[in-house]
């Protein structure tokens, strides 16, 4: 039977990663993702896993990157400082193909900024964060019940595709309680290991273009590296070898975008005016167009709820033909940039920000809609 | 003939890249850096078997046994 | 040695003639022999640098990571997987700056890993520069007019955070060094071993140190035995490092980490 729970989206992020297979979780405390290291703390024990407090978020990535490689399901969380700190343990682990999954529970930034204030900041920082030509999955949870199957799913996604998942979730959804339904058993999603010792190239692909990745301890005398790497999974300064890994890094999740893609649409079919957002400003938007409904005001919403990979044609085809579409976002414009390069010229693009540290409410849409006459 | 024991030293010249530790470390003087800066075997036969050269040879380059054929 | 625990056909090695790395990683692959220990069960961690390359040649599984990152993925495979034997292959600016942090949490947390510092006095893969175990007045690309900052100590460090197991060894002494690499690989908790390797092509250069056959050598004049240098006076060991155990506390109980908690 189905159960229904309260708990807090951090609660339900760590809840989440135990029904999906979590095992070892390592983190450090930050402001607003600490109570997800309190609960594994408590959690962990209790299903023979492992939890550890690491000296640093740098150190805390590269922990789960080890204990995935030694065929753990890991998880660590976070927010803006600590993600910053993160990124190169982001980028080595997009490089070997380990998988793991990281919460950023975006805080108003940029430095420190206010801990306890909620932001989506951090939009192009989970994309673009660590240096060089890189692919992942984002997932951005608008509810705690989808801080609890976003990472279900974020972990089966990182297992199946060998590769880091982001949850960007926020102040709010991190700290908001609500009722949730957890189910007896969620479906999970382990990796594929090779079968045969002999001959084992850890980065030989098939037309999967995901590696079986052979975990440390079982006899296949396997190899990582951040360097460049032929199939042998050793360093090699070969451009050829070094274009078909990124080009394969890039088409593994690329050619997969029906399975790793997920937008929500409401209303946009007929449309006059189409908002366009993620995370917990999609709430804001989703009361905002039912009461534009009730005045006549044919609106319409896309939600993102995978945020990265970024397709353009999915959004544009998922987006109706609203002529005027508004994104709003909780920074000075990140996911508009994005919205403007899908339509070009073709759509009235209207950018809503708000950076004072609070939610876009309802009544700030409608406010805006009456005050911009869109 | 002596009757102390003679070995066999083994060279891998492909892994070799004449650094010369194997002349510092050498006991017996076996081993010199030729004119043409490159490692040589050239008094093998004061070889002791005391294995310096292959502990102290930092590219897996050489391996000492003893020599138990009839000479 | 065994010639199946080392991946000969990548030989012959990336490092410069001269160099002590290739003397320590056979003295580790002689270590895991004569212990005879489950070489499926072996994991062999580094960070970067010359001494990070050396997994490469083990034929062990092997994880090249980050710079200075060696110590937490260790501690992630380790923590996620005890059967294993970890043993991480770092550099002395690797473990001691940029990793210096790590190195400290790992010592205090005894995780049961090893440590295994390729000790030459600078960064070798970069040009050269001065590293946290530079001594001082020693000339690098980075101290042209000599090192005017202290080196750390690696092993009062370790010692200072907790670290169970603790040794010093230099590269000319191979059966000293082989000694320590065991018993540090065999010890339960957190062990590191600093290892005094050499870097001709700079260090050595800079420094006016000889050739590389002059550099090992010399390990003879200014490396001390600990048991003799405690017979010794302060100034008698001006400009000399001592090597030899320092410290080997034995796990109090049947497991130092308790099932599932840190």
């Amino acid at each position: 039977m189905p159960r229904i729970a309260l708990m807090q989206g951090n609660e339900a992020v760590a809840e989440g990663a135990l029904a999906a297979g979590v095992r070892f979780y390592a983190g450090y405390p930050i402001t607003p993702s600490s109570e997800v290291a309190e609960v594994m703390a408590r959690r962990m024990p209790q299903v023979q896993g492992v939890f550890i407090q690491m000296e640093d978020e740098i150190a805390s990535i590269m922990a789960i990157v080890g204990a995935s490689l030694a065929g753990k399901k890991v998880l660590t969380a976070t927010s803006g400082p600590g993600f910053s700190l993160m990124q190169e343990g982001l980028g080595y682990a997009c490089m070997i193909e380990a998988p793991i999954v990281i919460l950023d529970s975006m805080r108003y930034g940029p430095s420190t900024g206010m801990p306890t204030k909620v932001s989506q900041m951090d939009l192009m920082q989970s994309r673009w964060g660590t240096h060089g030509d890189h692919w992942l999955i984002v997932y951005s949870p608008s509810s705690v019940q989808e801080s609890y199957d976003l990472t279900i799913r974020a972990v089966n996604m990182a297992e199946k595709y060998r590769t880091p998942v982001v949850i960007l979730s926020d102040e709010t959804i991190s700290h908001l309680r609500e009722p949730i339904t957890i189910a007896d058993v969620s479906p999970t999603v382990d990796r594929r290991l090779p079968a045969e010792r002999a001959g084992y190239l850890p980065y030989k692909t098939d037309a999967t273009l995901v590696p079986a990745i052979a975990n440390v301890g079982t006899g296949f005398r396997t190899s990582f590296t951040g360097l460049v790497h032929s199939d042998t999974g050793f360093q090699t300064a070969n451009g050829h070898v070094a274009e078909a890994l990124i080009t394969r890094l890039r088409d593994k999740l690329l050619s997969k975008l029906d399975d790793i893609i997920e937008l929500e649409a409401d209303r946009v079919e007929d449309a006059d005016i189409t908002f366009i957002s993620f995370g917990i400003t999609a709430r804001g938007v989703a009361e905002a167009v039912d009461v534009l409904r009730t005045r006549g005001k044919k609106a319409g919403s896309l939600r993102l709820v995978t945020l990265f990979p970024f397709s353009d044609d999915r959004i544009r085809k998922a987006a109706g033909n609203a002529p005027t579409i508004v994104v709003p976002e909780l920074n000075s414009g990140q996911l508009v940039l994005l919205i403007k390069r899908v339509f070009g010229d073709s759509r009235r693009i209207v950018p809503l920000n708000k950076v004072n540290g609070d939610l876009i409410s309802p009544a700030d849409i409608l406010n805006f809609v009456a005050e911009e006459k869109l | 003939m002596p009757d102390r024991k003679t070995y066999k030293i083994a060279h891998v010249r492909k892994w070799c890249k004449d650094c010369g530790i194997c002349v510092a470390v050498c006991p017996r003087k076996v081993f010199e850096i030729d004119r043409n800066d490159r490692q040589a075997i050239v008094n093998p036969q004061d070889c002791i078997g005391c294995q310096m050269c292959v502990e102290h040879c930092p590219d897996f380059a050489l391996n000492v046994t003893e020599d138990k054929s009839d000479a | 040695m065994k010639m199946s625990n080392l991946r000969s056909e990548r030989l012959p090695n990336i490092w410069c003639p001269g160099c002590g790395n290739g003397i320590v990683l056979r003295s580790l692959l002689e270590s895991v022999e004569q212990l005879g220990l489950d070489t499926d069960k072996i994991v062999v961690v580094s960070g970067i640098g010359c001494s990070s390359r050396a997994p490469a040649y083990t034929n062990f599984d092997n994880v090249h990571t980050l710079h200075g990152r060696a110590i937490p993925v260790a501690t992630g495979i380790k923590l996620a997987n005890p059967d294993l034997t970890v043993i991480v292959l770092t550099g002395d600016g690797d473990s001691s700056a940029i990793g210096g942090n790590h190195l400290i949490h790992a010592a205090r947390r005894d995780v049961d890993i090893t440590v295994i510092v390729f000790n030459n006095f600078n960064y070798g893969m970069t040009g050269g520069q001065a590293s946290p175990l530079t001594p001082v007045a020693s000339v690098t690309t980075t101290t042209p007019g000599g090192n005017t900052d202290r080196p750390f100590d690696l092993v009062n460090l370790t010692a200072g955070a907790g670290a169970t197991y603790v040794a010093r060894t230099g590269i000319y002494f191979t059966k000293h060094m082989l000694d320590h690499l065991k018993k540090a690989i065999a010890h339960r908790g957190f062990s590191l071993v600093d290892v005094i390797a050499q870097c001709p092509t700079y260090f050595g250069r800079f420094n006016r140190k000889g050739d590389a056959g002059q550099m090992i050598v010399s390990q003879k004049d200014w490396l001390v035995l600990k048991s003799v240098a405690d017979k010794k006076s302060p100034q008698e060991l001006a400009g000399k490092i001592v090597i030899g155990e320092f410290v080997n506390i034995p796990p109090p109980g049947p497991a130092v980490v308790p099932e599932g908690q840190v």
